[in-house]
């Protein structure tokens, strides 16, 4: 009955959250196929981006006018590849600086979990001592009209750029994961790193080239993630465990897992706000976890990137 | 050597055992009756499914069919693989151990940063009651069953020969030696059945000899029924009361080692395939 | 061209000397450093502001000298091949030292001096110092040694720890009458403690079972959003709980058997002490666990799942049993620390507390009860006393935090005062020799 009534009021919100998730939990994902790590830190990659979204368009917009037309369009997609490059930086550094060492020296994946969690911390508490400690708005870089309505829900200009802009970059993604020849690296080693490396698989460049792409997706999303609700240094935490959570809904390792959960994920976030109130909808995040741990802990499309379990 | 012939008792019964990994079927229709008190050893070449075979016994891996049957201590049988097609399900491998069996691995597995002591004083104790409360208390029974485990673990230190070096870290200890540390911590666990796999591999013809001696004196003195993976085929000849030659996942051949080792289709087994083992 | 060629049409043939790379490094990390302990914050207004002051001060010219001076001192190091001419004169003494501070007449030799040393300094200190010592140093040791139990013995990684610390709280809230939800009687602190022991112990199973018997990186996540839901909880429920601004009135501890009567009051000393003597009873329980069946069990799953269970251990049991024992340590210093304080809300148990007491685990050296014991102590001592003299901001010590984790992870995974076990353990894993945690496979995993 409450689902019913209000599931086009929630859908497309749900899907804009969720294909949010998805770009998000691709990073996750792709991490997890190469290295069995959970990046922790892989949140403030996203926080990152948000950030760095926030600084250029800043720079961009004079203070309280909505831009048009073209200007909406080349600052928009100006935010969105910087939040994308810094993304992609600083998982790129991260890789190099935390996490290189422990595999020279083979260490346990406790010490990796924990430099990750170590790591993730560092960076947002660094952002917010560096940026101050308050949410702050990405200025607007467009009119947020209505578009159409869908059985009486509306859609905004707002969502439909962050739904398409999310889905062109999936696309893009599973054509080079797929595709290309960084691709079949990125594929071998989630495989069986061993055997890749004995074909002459660079695996070092190979696992570079996963978080600098992780670091792309999971960038851009904290912009668009930023300019949706706001930017904070604690931004990446809660969306950065739903991810995962979406990650492992879908089946850790298996990158069209990943969108498939993300979306699935946001789509049931946002649609049991029509059953309970709304501060609760953190929880259905962790209970999804839970649940799908303790049936089905391959996720939906199973592990496919990666070992099985 | 006791003559299984004698009194067929089946220990262990596997009926029909399929393994498949995606589209690679390891073990198939494997049937395997293994008879109280016999040495049996398991030939084949390398990729036969031998491993497998253990690792479904041992509830590592869960065959998509088949029975697999073991008669516990107190004679009761019971299903190690169990459920239906779809959702079938192993014994774990921790109850599987209780239930009687012990292995040992290909690649050994022993804790490395514990000493030889350690190692079998970790299997002797699984089977003892104590728990958290008195094991922090040093309750009564907590300080006598630790009495027994170190009692029993110097005990087994001295059957395989190893009181000497039972305060060395097990990774530090010779190839040779932590294959016959880790039978030690196989054995403590008190089973009835022993599952070897490759003991011989990386040994020196020193070492094999009294591996030789041990294999037989497991099964005379302690009344172990064994069940040994073994490319050295001298070794096999010699301590095995019968011999399954395993290919391709499946059953070639069963009998006296003599008449495998004359049977044509396991002389063609082996000269066909790519590593030949004499 | 495909996108996946694109790296290789840009890649430069040219490359630089590593040398120089090397002093980029540590110019960048001093700056870093230089940003890092400047005592001001950002603000939305002027989201610039720090490093514009930071590396606008002359301060930078000190950190960019220190780094360039590391640097050129590891680059003669290094040239002139010194790590191993020291390490090699050194092993002997070293090797000696391991012994003495590793064996077990050295643990309780330490532990003898820290307990009189505790008995008898704090009467000395200040009235500042001494509620240090108990709401920061007492409070986060007796926590530490709690978590120890999960994460250095049995290798588990659980980021939910402190939503057991909360919950110790608030049964403590429920049974004296402080929280909105009242209780059917009403209970002495200390008749309390066993209460929690038993509600974090069956939260920590109901937790622990469905997700130990997966991967143990999982754990990770689950605890984490654990923590998250509870954190909800204290917040959203508020005709339970108290919402935001918790629950007041938290009575003292109290004894009043046997003709004996005393009083705990606001007074630190005898907190202090009530403190040592949980602390020391836990020690006593924990080392003897650690050296029982238990603790073997525990070091035979983080070496190696798989022939653990091949061997009759039953790994999923023994994850469950320090999930659990860890649960309700934390529990019980809850209401301990509820007692003390008086009052509780959720911002008293945040997230990243969880992380934080991690780290001084990490940071003592897991596994090892004097390790994380000292590491507890220093890493709550020492920022209270930053905080006082006001060179670090309070809101930074996460940060700081983090990096403490990160470097230790790099440079020194074991930690300050390793346990024997675990050194060893790290030292083998880093040969490709086992393992030294519980979370690489189930035992259904591979064999
Ligand atoms: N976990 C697994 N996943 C996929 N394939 C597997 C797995 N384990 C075994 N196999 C396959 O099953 C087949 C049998 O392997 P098994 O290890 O049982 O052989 P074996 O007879 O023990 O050989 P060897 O003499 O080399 O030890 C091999 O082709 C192997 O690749
Ligand atoms: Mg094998």
């Amino acid at each position: 009955m409450c689902l019913t009534q209000h599931f086009w009021q929630f859908l497309v919100p749900g899907i804009t959250l969720g294909s949010l998730y998805a770009l998000i939990a691709i990073g996750y994902t792709l991490v997890y196929g190469v290295l069995q790590l959970i990046n922790f830190a892989h949140s403030e990659v996203f926080m990152t981006g948000g950030f760095a979204g926030l600084f250029i368009t800043q720079a961009l917009v004079t203070a309280g006018l909505t831009p048009h037309g073209a200007d909406s369009v080349l600052y928009t997609v100006t935010g969105l590849v910087g939040g994308a490059v810094f993304g992609a930086v600083v998982a790129f550094l991260l890789e190099r600086v935390a996490y290189r060492p422990l595999r020279r020296r083979n260490a346990p994946r406790l010490v990796y979990l924990i430099t990750a969690i170590g790591a993730s911390l560092f960076l947002s508490n660094l952002a917010g001592k560096l940026f101050g400690r308050d949410r702050t708005n990405i200025p607007e870089l467009y009119a947020n009209d209505v578009v159409f309505t869908l059985f009486g829900a509306q859609v905004r200009v707002q969502q439909l750029v962050i739904i398409g802009t999310a889905l062109a970059m999936m696309l893009l993604l599973d054509t080079v994961v797929n595709r290309s020849k960084l691709g079949a690296g990125i594929r071998a080693v989630a495989q069986d790193a061993q055997t890749a490396s004995l074909m002459g698989v660079n695996i070092n460049r190979v696992i570079s080239q996963t978080f600098v792409i992780g670091g792309l997706l999971g960038g851009a999303a904290g912009f668009l993630f930023g300019s949706y609700l706001n930017v904070h240094y604690q931004m990446g935490f809660l969306p950065g465990i739903k991810a995962f959570a979406a990650a492992v809904l879908g089946g850790i390792g298996n990158i069209r897992g990943a969108m498939l959960g993300g979306l699935l994920l946001g789509i049931v976030e946002s649609v049991s706000q029509s059953c309970m109130s709304s501060q609760w909808i953190d929880v259905v995040a962790f209970v999804v976890l839970i649940l799908v741990l303790m049936f089905r802990p391959t996720g939906i499309l199973g592990q496919r990137l990666g070992r099985a379990a | 050597m006791a003559t299984p012939q004698a009194r067929e008792e089946a220990l262990l019964t596997v009926r029909k055992v399929t393994l498949r990994f995606g589209g690679l079927t390891s073990l198939s229709e494997v049937d395997l009756s293994l008879y109280r008190g016999e040495i049996r050893s398991v030939i084949g070449p390398n990729g036969a499914g031998k491993t497998s075979l253990f690792n479904c016994l041992t509830g590592v891996y869960t065959p998509q069919e088949g029975t697999i049957e073991f008669i516990t201590a107190d004679g009761t049988p019971t299903q190690l693989v169990s459920g239906p097609p779809r959702r079938r399900r192993s014994r774990k491998p921790h109850v599987v151990n209780r239930a009687g069996i012990a292995r040992t691995f290909q690649n050994i597995r022993l804790f490395a940063a514990l000493s030889a002591f350690e190692n079998v004083k970790i299997a002797a104790e699984t089977r003892q009651r104590t728990g958290p409360i008195g094991a922090m208390l040093r309750l009564p029974h907590a300080r006598a069953n630790e009495r027994r485990s170190d009692a029993r673990t110097r005990e087994l230190l001295d059957f395989v020969g190893l009181r000497q070096v039972a305060d060395e870290l097990a990774s530090s200890l010779p190839y040779g030696v932590q294959r016959r540390l880790e039978i030690a911590r196989a054995l403590a666990t008190d089973p009835a059945l022993l599952l070897l796999d490759e003991p011989a591999a990386g040994t020196n013809p020193t070492e094999k000899r009294q591996l030789e001696g041990l294999i037989r004196r497991i099964n005379t003195d302690l009344g172990v029924t064994v069940l040994l993976i073994e490319h050295d085929m001298k070794l096999v000849m010699s301590v095995a009361d019968r011999v399954t030659v395993l290919n391709f996942g499946r059953v070639i051949a069963e009998g006296r080692p003599e008449e495998v080792q004359r049977d044509p289709v396991v002389v063609e087994a082996y000269l066909g395939s790519t590593e030949e083992k004499p | 061209m495909t996108v996946g060629e694109l790296p290789l049409a840009v890649r430069r043939p040219r490359r630089i000397d590593p040398r120089w790379l090397r002093l980029g490094g540590w110019l960048v990390l001093g700056a870093l450093l230089c940003v890092m302990t400047s005592t001001e914050e950002g603000t939305p207004s002027d989201h610039w502001l720090v490093v514009r002051t930071a590396l606008g001060s002359t301060k930078l010219i000190g950190w960019l000298l220190a780094g360039a001076i590391v640097w050129a001192l590891l680059e003669v190091w290094r040239a002139r091949g010194l790590g191993t001419v020291v390490s090699g004169r050194t092993a002997g003494v070293r090797g000696r030292w391991h012994e003495i501070t590793g064996g077990r007449r050295a643990h309780w030799l330490f532990l003898g001096i820290a307990a009189v040393a505790a008995i008898v300094i704090p009467q000395f200190l200040s009235e500042f110092y001494q509620r240090v010592l108990v709401d920061q140093v007492a409070v986060f040791v007796l926590l530490a040694v709690g978590l120890n139990v999960v994460v250095g013995w049995a290798g588990l990684l659980d980021l939910g720890y402190v939503a057991f610390f909360a919950i110790g709280a608030y049964t403590a809230g429920y049974f004296t009458r402080a929280l909105p939800v009242k209780p059917p009687f009403h209970l002495n602190p200390f008749v309390i403690l066993p209460v929690a022991v038993v509600v974090c112990l069956v939260a920590g199973l109901l937790l622990g079972a469905p997700t130990l018997r997966l991967r143990g990186d999982y754990l990770a996540i689950v605890t984490l959003g654990f923590h998250e839901i509870v954190q909800l909880f204290l917040v959203n429920k508020n005709n339970w709980t108290g919402g935001n601004q918790g629950a007041f009135g938290i009575p003292h501890f109290s004894i009043n058997i046997f003709g004996i009567h005393y009083q705990w009051t606001l007074a630190s000393l005898p907190y202090w002490y009530l403190f040592i003597a949980m602390l020391a009873v836990l020690v006593f329980l924990f080392d003897r666990l650690e050296h029982s069946k238990v603790g073997r069990s525990w070091t035979a799953i983080r070496e190696d799942e798989v022939a653990a269970a091949a061997n009759g251990v039953p790994t999923v049991k023994y994850k469950l049993m320090a999930f659990a024992i860890g649960a309700s340590t934390s529990g019980l210093s809850g209401v301990l620390y509820a007692s003390r304080i008086g009052y509780i809300n959720p911002a008293s148990f945040p997230v990243v507390l969880s992380i934080t007491v991690l780290s001084y685990v990490i940071f003592g050296g897991m596994g090892s009860l004097v390790g994380v014991i000292v590491g507890a102590a220093l890493l709550t001592f020492l920022p209270a006393v930053f905080q006082e003299q006001n060179i670090v901001r309070q809101e930074d010590i996460p940060m700081w935090i983090g990096a403490i984790l990160v470097v230790m992870m790099i440079f020194r995974s074991q930690g300050l005062i390793p346990s024997r076990r675990r050194r060893r353990e790290l030292g083998l894993a880093a040969q490709g020799v086992s393992d030294a945690d519980a979370m690489s496979e189930t035992p259904e995993g591979r064999a």
